[in-house]
C-alpha cells in the first residue's frame, strides 16, 4: 500500500501542484498543500483503499484545505484590522474558478515559474525535477551526489524567490515566450546532461535521471506542440540516450561513439527521436537543439561507423557554429572536419584554439589534439596531449581512457 | 525502467471485431494521458491470431504452424511499452485502462544487460547486438 500511494504520488504530485500553484499563485503553498491532501490519503487510504480516480480525491482534499487556511487567514486579518488597521496576510484571493481550466494549461504554467530567470540554472533544475517530476528531495539528492539537507535548502531558497520577486504565474507570449522558453529547455537539458555524462563520482551514466529528463520532455512536448526547439531537444535527447546500451563497457568505462556496437543502440528511442526531428524540422529553422539533433541523426542513421555522412555533419557543423558560435562548438566542428576531410585539416581549426581562454582547462580539447596528432603520426607530441587530457579529466573512467590512448602512443 | 503491458486476447479480439467508436475514445484518452505524463513509448493493437504464426523448434526441425490458435487467453492482442519508476506505478496507471469485460492485461519488466550476468558475456552481447542491428 504504501508503495502504491508513492506511486500514486509520483504520478499525480505534479498536476495537483500545478493547479494548486495556478490557484494560489504560490509554488510553495500549492506544495504544502498537496503534500497535506497525500497525508490525509496516507491516513485513510490504507483501510479504505485506494479511490477510483485518486488525483481527484486528493484535489478536493487539497481544496477543502485551502479555503480553511484561506477563512482562517481573512478572520485573522479581520481581528487584526480592527485593532491596528493592519493586513497581516496579503496573499492575493485564490482563484478557485480557475479549477476546470486544463490541467495542461496549469503544467505549462508551472514549468515557466519553476524555471524562472530569476533563479539559478541549479535551482531551476531542483525545483522542476521536485515540482515537474514529482520527484523526492532524497531522490533528487541521491541523483546529484549531494545530501538532501542541501537540496532541500537550495529548494527552500528558490520558492522564497520566487514569491519575494512576485513572479507571474501567466504562459508568456510573442517574443518574451522565446526568451523564457531557453532556461526551461535548459533545465531539462542539465538533467539529460548529469544522467548521461555525470560530472560528479565515478560512474559514466545515471540512467533514472536520463529517464526523468526524457520524461519532461516528452511532456514539455505536448504542452507547446508549435515549439520547434522543444521537439528539437527532444529529439537530441531521445537519439542520444538511443547510446546508453552501448555507451558502457563492462568494465565500467566509457565506450566512444565510433567504438560503440550500434546492435546494442536502442532502435525504439532512435525512431522517436527521428520523428521528433521531423516534426522539429516541419515547424521552422531549425534551432541550436534541432541542429545538435540532426548531426546526432546522422549518426543513428548510418549502420556502420564507416557509413557516417561526415560532410553532412560538418554542414550542420557551420550551420550550428554561425547561431551557437563557442569553442567548444568550434572543437566538435574540428574533430567532423577531420572525420571528413582528414586530420590535416582538422589540425589546423583546433590549433586556433591554443591561445583560447576558456578552453584551458577543458580536457577534450588535448584529447582531440592528440587523437589528430596520432592519426598523422606524430606519436611524441600525442602523448604530451593525451597526458595533459588526463591530468585535466575530471571523471575517474575519462582518466582511464586517457592514459590508454597515452600508452599506446609510447607503445606505437 | 521500461515495462512491457500485454493485453490477452478475447473472443472478440481474436473474431476480428473492433472495438465500438465509444470503446476507441476512451482508450485515445487513455493514451493521451500516458503521453502527456511523457511515459508512452508505444502502444500497438495486433490483429487475430488467424493472421499469424507460429515457428516451433524441435532438435533441429522446424515446424511452421499457420493461425489462429485455440488458447484465446494465452493470445496477444495488444501492447504497451512504458517507462515507470516501479512496477507498482505502472500498475496504479494501468488500473485506470478503460477495460470492463473480463479483460486482462499483464505487466512485464524489461530485461536489463546486468541481469543475464556471467551467462551473456560480453562477446555473446556483442552478437547479440550484431544481429538486431
Amino acid at each position: 500500500m504504501q508503495e502504491t500511494i508513492a506511486a500514486v504520488w509520483r504520478i499525480e504530485s505534479p498536476k495537483l501542484i500545478a493547479r494548486l500553484a495556478r490557484m494560489t499563485r504560490d509554488v510553495g503553498r500549492a506544495e504544502d498543500l498537496a503534500a497535506d491532501a497525500f497525508v490525509a490519503a496516507l491516513a485513510q487510504w490504507p483501510s479504505e483503499g485506494i479511490p477510483r480516480t485518486p488525483g481527484a480525491w486528493l484535489m478536493t482534499a487539497a481544496k477543502r484545505r485551502l479555503i480553511d487556511s484561506v477563512r482562517r487567514e481573512k478572520r485573522l486579518a479581520e481581528k487584526t484590522e480592527r485593532r491596528q488597521n493592519q493586513l497581516p496576510y496579503d496573499g492575493a484571493e485564490p482563484d478557485f474558478a480557475a479549477t476546470y481550466e486544463d490541467i495542461q494549461d496549469d503544467m505549462l504554467r508551472l514549468m515557466f515559474v519553476a524555471c524562472h530567470p530569476v533563479l539559478s540554472p541549479e535551482a531551476r533544475v531542483a525545483l522542476t525535477l521536485k515540482l515537474l517530476g514529482g520527484l523526492t528531495t532524497a531522490e533528487i539528492a541521491r541523483a546529484y551526489l549531494s545530501s538532501e539537507a542541501t537540496v532541500a535548502q537550495r529548494i527552500v531558497r528558490a520558492k522564497r524567490a520566487l514569491s519575494e520577486t512576485r513572479v507571474s504565474f501567466e504562459v508568456p507570449e510573442g517574443q518574451e515566450r522565446v526568451q523564457r522558453l531557453a532556461p526551461v529547455l535548459e533545465a531539462l537539458y542539465l538533467i539529460f546532461n548529469e544522467g548521461y555524462a555525470a560530472t560528479a563520482g565515478h560512474d559514466v551514466l545515471r540512467p533514472e535521471l536520463v529517464e526523468d529528463a526524457l520524461r519532461l520532455g516528452r511532456i514539455l512536448a505536448r504542452l507547446m506542440p508549435h515549439e520547434a526547439e522543444v521537439h528539437g531537444l527532444v529529439a537530441l535527447m531521445e537519439i542520444q540516450a538511443s547510446r546508453i546500451p552501448a555507451r558502457v563497457a563492462s568494465d565500467g568505462s566509457a565506450i566512444l561513439l565510433l567504438d560503440q556496437d550500434r546492435g546494442k543502440w536502442n532502435h525504439l528511442l532512435i525512431q522517436r527521436g527521428l520523428g521528433a526531428l521531423a516534426r522539429a524540422e516541419r515547424l521552422g529553422a531549425p534551432g541550436p537543439y534541432a541542429l545538435q539533433a540532426s548531426i546526432a541523426a546522422c549518426h543513428a542513421r548510418a549502420a556502420t561507423p564507416g557509413g557516417t555522412d561526415w560532410q553532412r555533419i560538418v554542414a550542420l557543423y557551420d550551420a550550428f557554429a554561425v547561431i551557437m558560435p563557442s569553442p567548444v562548438v568550434e572543437l566538435n566542428r574540428g574533430v567532423a572536419v577531420g572525420m571528413a576531410y582528414g586530420p590535416d585539416a582538422a589540425l589546423a581549426i583546433v590549433d586556433a584554439l591554443l591561445d583560447e581562454p576558456s578552453l584551458h582547462a577543458y580536457h577534450l580539447l588535448p584529447g582531440v589534439r592528440g587523437d589528430l596528432l596520432f592519426k598523422i603520426g606524430r606519436l611524441g607530441e600525442a602523448r604530451l596531449e593525451f597526458e595533459r587530457a588526463l591530468a585535466l579529466a575530471a571523471n575517474g573512467r575519462d582518466r582511464a581512457f586517457f592514459q590508454k590512448r597515452a600508452d599506446e602512443c609510447r607503445n606505437a | 525502467m521500461k515495462f512491457m503491458v500485454l493485453v490477452k486476447a478475447t473472443a472478440d479480439s481474436e473474431g476480428g471485431r473492433m472495438p465500438k467508436r465509444e470503446q476507441f475514445e476512451s482508450m485515445i484518452a487513455f493514451n493521451e494521458q500516458l503521453a502527456n505524463d511523457g511515459i508512452l513509448l508505444a502502444a500497438e493493437g495486433l490483429r487475430a491470431s488467424s493472421k499469424g504464426a507460429r515457428l516451433r523448434f524441435d532438435g533441429g526441425r522446424t515446424t511452421v504452424i499457420d493461425g489462429p490458435f485455440a488458447e484465446t487467453k494465452e493470445l496477444i492482442s495488444g501492447f504497451w511499452i512504458v517507462q515507470g519508476k516501479s512496477r507498482e506505478e505502472v500498475v496504479e496507471r494501468f488500473t485506470h485502462v478503460p477495460f470492463e469485460h473480463g479483460e486482462v492485461i499483464e505487466i512485464r519488466e524489461f530485461h536489463e544487460p546486468e541481469d543475464f550476468g556471467e551467462v551473456f558475456s560480453e562477446d555473446l552481447q556483442e552478437r547479440a547486438g550484431r544481429m538486431t542491428s
